[in-house]
């Protein structure tokens, strides 16, 4: 019997990992002696391949830098396409619909092997980016209902479940909702339009659908957690979505300098059918296993490597059970080290883009100041940066950027630059206009009116601006995680692809903490640096003439 | 050492707005000129054409010897005295900081003798005041601040923006009465605008009365009151004396 406290530890390591390999890629991203970059979706089984591709290279003596949970599918390909990652895991159906929107005759689509040939072709051809063999099972989309809904309405097809309309709030990924191989084509096909769609996070639909709050969701067909919550999926009767094989899909760069690794990668093509994908997502999302565990475990049983350790399933999820009892509190203890670092890289991130957007965005309202024709037009434009998706944002940077610190750099600047600016043309533009006229009309030059009265009376607007900028920053640096430049979102994201409520909360309750900590500190700075006759009050305590003081209180 | 003042066929506009239609002025060396009319008279756009906060598109404007044109306006400034409506001292800067300004710009050698020396003048000892914040001072001690701001560096020439017009009577009275003396006593060239006729009169030797960016009538109070040279300067002095008859009535 193992210690209770393996699973978090071993969790632990794997997070030191994600955290370790994601540093130096931005660093390395040109050197040709680079690991192998190993990357995934950010869902459970994309993590759990992902995961086997990356030991099956170490076990062959690849170095291997993991980069799990790049934001989505225009993120993932993205950087697979500018050879910023090497391999992740996608399926023939998602690059048919979402990456190439090609449409295919019904016969072909229909036919796995010809989709296949047809993705490999093309991605040959437009993006050179090599499909390896597919590893053995199909991921489509499974469009499912509770058993007590199915009975109560006769829901078998999908037609079916077109039929019933009226009666249907259905939850739906996002993803989902906007795909032509998702809700926008079932509609054109089946008529399938819900009384009521509520986008949800993958995280949370399977919780939805089973508390009665929608009636209908998208889940994927090898998912664990559809046999878990006795889910009833529909049949495609019409046949509407392509076939969805998982493959390995692999950059150019692997592609022609790493034979070796192109050949360890394929020894698991063909290899996993649905029924075990389903077992392992079942390990990792409803068990709550560790995914390096699980991933260690697969590849051993298919012979692929030593097999290290003998720890049944079942032994695991008691080692699972004795770790929940032992609280989140203790979870988050085990856990200091990780979150430490996670804390301190997030910390850099908000630091380094909190710094560049002060140095760029200050001076930016000074000199509007001195031009103010342009200023709102300008200001303006920060301001529509801010209306950018983080995740849109994030993807527009991988063809000049690539993935990991540099990409999420950018972004969190350009977000911060927006307040900051606005807080300091306003503070300087507004600072007492009796002041700034006064010191012109004695012979004051522009540039001591700046640094003897504008700046000094504008300090406050200034500071409010940063402080809105660092708050900001600290929320947003969480999305970092999608694009591979660590920090607290990381658990965020893992926790949510995985289903872990206790992994999330472990990046999220630090996050929070963190902003409240980061505030804390510039309110302090901002006592500092305001202007000398609004500190002074704090600390005087000399006593004053009556008069004066009377004077003094009538003014404010 | 006391500097005439001279503006010669001077005209301005701002859009469509004539501020000043070829407009003469003179100052004596050591003499007080006022500029008296309503808002929109032209009167204070006159007063910044010395100092160059406004560029009149005609005319000459000489401070002494020199056209304000081939001096830059920041050295301009520094050797001519300022004090407008609502003080403008800085506000995050104790009152010593505040009237050793000009005499730091100067460079001269002990701004901040020269700033209690000033501040002693307008009767506000610098022990007592000297390290007060502008906020923590009754609006007349900041206006006498303000004074001694435009005088500590010893300027040939002062010019007062309606200098006392925010304050309370009792204030402005004393205040008029201190800048009366002090500017007698430093034989400083002033120039000073304001809309109160009774003003003009007390704290000036020549009244320049503006309307519409022209000169109606300039002279003496007495020249004035005796021949009014319009019915707007007439008019103008009936409504000075009439507040002055309520009060006796």
């Amino acid at each position: 019997m193992k210690p209770a406290r393996s699973t978090p530890l071993a969790m632990m390591g794997l997070v030191a990992m994600m955290i370790g390999g994601a540093i130096p890629v931005v660093l390395t991203a040109q050197r040709q002696d680079r690991p192998v970059v190993v990357a995934s979706k950010p869902f459970g089984e994309s993590y759990l391949l992902a995961e086997m591709f990356s030991q099956l290279l170490e076990s062959r003596g690849f170095k291997v830098d993991r980069k799990p949970g790049l934001g989505a599918t225009e993120i993932a390909f993205g950087a697979l396409r500018r050879d910023a990652i090497d391999v992740y895991p996608e399926y023939t159906g998602t690059g048919l619909v979402a990456i190439l929107h090609d449409t295919l005759p019904d016969s072909v689509a229909a036919d796995p092997r010809a989709v296949f040939a047809h993705v490999v072709q093309r991605f040959a051809n437009l993006y050179h980016v090599r499909w390896l063999p597919p590893l053995g099972f199909q991921n489509t989309y499974a469009i499912a209902v509770t058993r007590s809904t199915a009975s109560r309405y006769h829901l078998r097809t999908l037609s079916d479940l077109a039929r019933e309309n009226a009666h249907l709030t259905a939850g739906f990924t996002a993803d989902f909702i906007g795909r032509s191989d998702g809700l926008v084509g079932l509609s054109r096909v089946y008529g399938l339009k819900p009384r009521d769609v509520r986008p949800l996070a993958p995280a949370v639909k399977y919780q939805a659908l089973a508390s009665g709050a929608v009636d209908v969701i998208d889940g994927y067909s090898t998912d664990g957690l559809l046999a878990r919550y006795d889910l009833i999926t529909l049949v495609d009767d019409r046949h509407f979505f392509p076939p969805y094989e998982a493959a390995a899909l692999v950059s150019n760069r692997l592609d022609t300098h790493s034979p070796g690794a192109i050949a360890a990668l394929t020894l698991l093509s063909g290899r996993l059918d649905e029924a075990t994908m389903r077992q392992l997502n079942r390990r990792v999302e409803v068990n709550g296993e560790d995914v390096s565990k699980v991933a260690r475990d697969e590849l051993a049983a298919l012979g692929l490597i030593g097999s290290a350790n003998p720890a049944s399933s079942a032994s695991a999820v008691q080692q699972e059970s004795s770790a929940q009892q032992s609280g989140f509190w203790r979870y988050l203890w085990n856990r200091r080290q990780t979150l430490g670092a996670l804390t301190v890289r997030h910390l850099e991130l908000v630091a380094i883009a909190l710094l560049a957007a002060v140095l760029v965005a200050v001076p930016l309202g000074l000199a509007l100041e001195r031009a103010r024709r342009i200023a709102e037009p300008t200001i303006g434009a920060l301001g529509v940066l801010q209306t950018i998706p983080s995740i849109a944002l994030l993807a527009f940077m991988i063809p000049l950027l690539g993935v990991g610190v540099a990409p999420a750099l950018v972004a969190l600047w350009l977000y911060a630059l927006y307040p900051i600016a606005r807080g300091t043309y306003t503070g300087v533009r507004d600072a007492d206009p009796d002041a700034v006229a006064a010191a012109e009309a004695l012979g004051t030059t522009p540039a001591q009116r700046l640094m003897w009265v504008r700046l000094p009376l504008a300090a406050p607007v200034i500071m409010a601006g940063i402080r809105t900028a660092a708050v900001i920053t600290v929320g947003a640096a969480t999305l970092a995680a999608f694009i591979g430049a660590g920090g607290l979102g990381e658990p965020i994201v893992a926790g949510l692809a995985l289903a872990d409520t206790r992994m999330i909360l472990s990046g999220a309750l630090p996050a929070a903490a963190l902003a409240l900590a980061v505030d804390g500190v510039l309110s302090i700075v901002e006592l500092a640096i305001a202007p000398a006759h609004r500190r002074k009050r704090f600390w005087r305590t000399r006593t004053e003439d009556p008069d004066a003081m009377v004077a003094a209180t009538a003014k404010r | 050492m006391s500097i005439p003042l001279a503006a010669r066929n001077v005209s301005h506009h701002f859009g469509n707005v004539v501020a000043l239609d070829d407009v003469s002025i003179e100052v004596v060396a050591g003499g007080a000129t006022a500029l008296v009319g309503e808002s929109g008279s032209g009167k204070t756009t006159l007063l910044r054409c010395f100092n160059r906060l406004v560029e009149p598109e005609r005319g000459q404007v000489m401070v002494g010897e020199s056209n304000v044109q081939t001096q830059s306006p920041v050295l301009l400034r520094r050797g001519i005295g300022y004090v407008q409506q609502h003080g403008g001292l800085l506000p995050h800067w104790r009152v010593l900081r505040n009237v050793e300004l000009v005499p730091t710009l100067q460079h001269m050698p002990d701004p901040a003798d020269a700033a209690r020396r000033a501040l002693d003048l307008v009767g506000l000892p610098s022990g007592q005041f000297g390290s007060r914040f502008p906020h923590e001072l009754s609006g007349g001690q900041r206006q006498r601040v303000a004074l001694a701001r435009s005088m500590a560096a010893h300027p040939g020439v002062i010019l007062l923006d309606e200098p006392f017009g925010a304050l309370d009577a009792i204030s402005r009275a004393e205040l008029q009465e201190s800048f009366d003396n002090l500017r007698r006593d430093l034989a400083v060239t002033t120039l000073l605008v304001t809309h109160d006729l009774a003003e003009a009169g007390r704290l000036a030797d020549e009244v320049v009365v503006m309307r519409k960016g022209r000169i109606e009538q300039r002279g003496t109070m007495r020249d004035l009151v005796r021949a009014p040279a319009s019915d707007y300067v007439a008019r103008l002095i009936e409504r000075a004396r009439a507040g002055l008859e309520a009060l006796r009535a």
